[in-house]
């Protein structure tokens, strides 16, 4: 009994960090979002819009690397998408941190099926759907 | 219409749909995809872009508050995460050579299930007999506190709750929803999940699903920054009030009130669909 509550209390660790992790997370990718958001109403609040019709081609940051090199040029929609990736990233952030909880734990299985996991997602990162 | 306008109605719709959906529990997604496509004429694509990033958005704020009750079992979620993560890059990979309308009329059945499985009495199947193998072999069984001690509990049928998975996962990349209904069934019917843990389970899968599905998004341009913007601000901060409402306040009104909302919604959907206006 009291090696299942001793357990439960290092998974309580884990979770606090867990929880400020995604908290920060959350906090930092919308301060992205409204810094871009602002910077783009500025600019261009004026301009017509329609997203009647799908148009991928005209998308202008659809890879990190447009983004990246759209934030360099402080381009108020490469700041927002810049928030929307850190957002992203943060459930992602959970994963690969529970992938070292459980090498913490010596839990080897948990450690493949973890990196299993994290392998899929980065596969979307790459693959390229074309439409 | 004009920027300003169009981000205006976007983040107070946006702002709605986070306060509603964390009251009643549905999520962002289901509302935010019928705002833009009925109610301001966003291609589905885009809506289904900007959908996944909201879910992502609640996922991630809510788990912060709840993991302070320390009961997400990260082991039974990381497990189904496999089929999830798998599944929704097939749903993306469908919704490629998926004509519009028909995406537009199964989201629309998804909405009229969704708002059917929200007012059903949920009854909470949990036990501690573990006779499954695979759920012993995949260490699944888990324990969480109450204020009587530590209660433990045994995960049933681990092959039906995985196959579940795939189904929500593959829906959730479709039509760019967190597929919570589908997951609930999965973990509280299926696999026997005690509602303490499954709630917060099914959140944590939910934000690493659609994370996987929102990078292929970004990669097809169906992720506008102009859409994203006031969809993550309004969902974000409709999302933190609801939390804090949602303590003191009863939303069974609520709830039936919404469920009739989220019907009118899908059949207008499902119309929409049909008559192929997308």
């Amino acid at each position: 009994m009291s090696k299942q509550i001793k357990h439960y209390l290092g998974d309580k660790d884990v979770q606090i960090i867990l929880g400020t992790l995604l908290r920060v997370g959350v906090l930092v990718s919308t301060a992205v979002v409204l810094l871009g958001g602002i910077i783009f109403m500025v600019t261009q609040s004026n301009h017509i819009v329609s997203f009647s019709e799908f148009k991928p081609e005209q998308a202008k940051f659809s890879s990190v690397a447009d983004i990246i090199k759209g934030l360099k040029t402080f381009d108020g929609l490469a700041i927002i998408q810049f928030g929307v990736l850190l957002l992203i990233f943060t459930p992602i952030a959970r994963v690969v941190f529970s992938i070292f909880s459980f090498l913490m734990e010596k839990d080897y299985m948990y450690v493949i099926i973890g990196i299993i996991v994290l392998c899929v997602i980065i596969t979307s990162l790459y693959l390229d759907v074309a439409h | 219409m004009t920027v300003l306008l169009f981000t205006i109605i976007v983040l107070v719709g946006a702002f709605l749909a986070g306060l509603v959906g964390s009251l009643t529990g549905l999520g962002g997604g289901v509302i935010i995809i019928p705002l833009l496509t009925l109610g301001l004429e966003v291609d589905i694509h885009y809506a289904i872009g900007a959908s996944i990033i909201s879910v992502i958005a609640t996922s991630s704020g809510s788990a912060a508050a709840y993991v302070k009750e320390g009961i997400t079992n990260v082991r039974i979620g990381m497990f189904l995460e496999i089929a999830t993560t798998l599944s929704a890059i097939v749903g993306v990979i469908i919704a490629t050579y998926m004509d519009a309308n028909y995406i537009i009329v199964v989201f629309g059945l998804i909405l009229l299930f969704s708002a059917f499985m929200m007012l059903k009495k949920k009854i909470d199947h949990s036990n501690n007999e573990k006779t499954s193998v695979l759920a012993n072999y995949f260490k699944l069984n888990g324990s969480y506190p109450t204020e009587g001690g530590v209660q433990q509990y045994a995960v049933h049928r681990v092959m039906g709750g995985f196959a579940m998975m795939f189904v929500a996962g593959t829906l959730s990349g479709l039509l760019g929803i967190g597929s919570g209904a589908l997951k609930v069934i999965g973990m509280d019917n299926i696999m026997k999940i005690p509602f303490k843990v499954s709630t917060t389970t099914s959140n944590f899968m939910i934000g690493v699903t659609a994370a996987a599905s929102a990078l292929v998004y970004l990669h097809k341009g169906q992720i506008d920054p102009a859409i994203a913007m006031p969809v993550t601000i309004g969902v974000i901060a409709g999302a933190t009030l609801g939390a804090k409402i949602l303590i003191r306040t009863k939303t069974d009104k609520l709830k039936v009130i919404f469920a009739i909302v989220v019907t009118i919604l899908a059949l207008q959907m499902i119309y929409k669909g049909l008559t192929g206006n997308a």
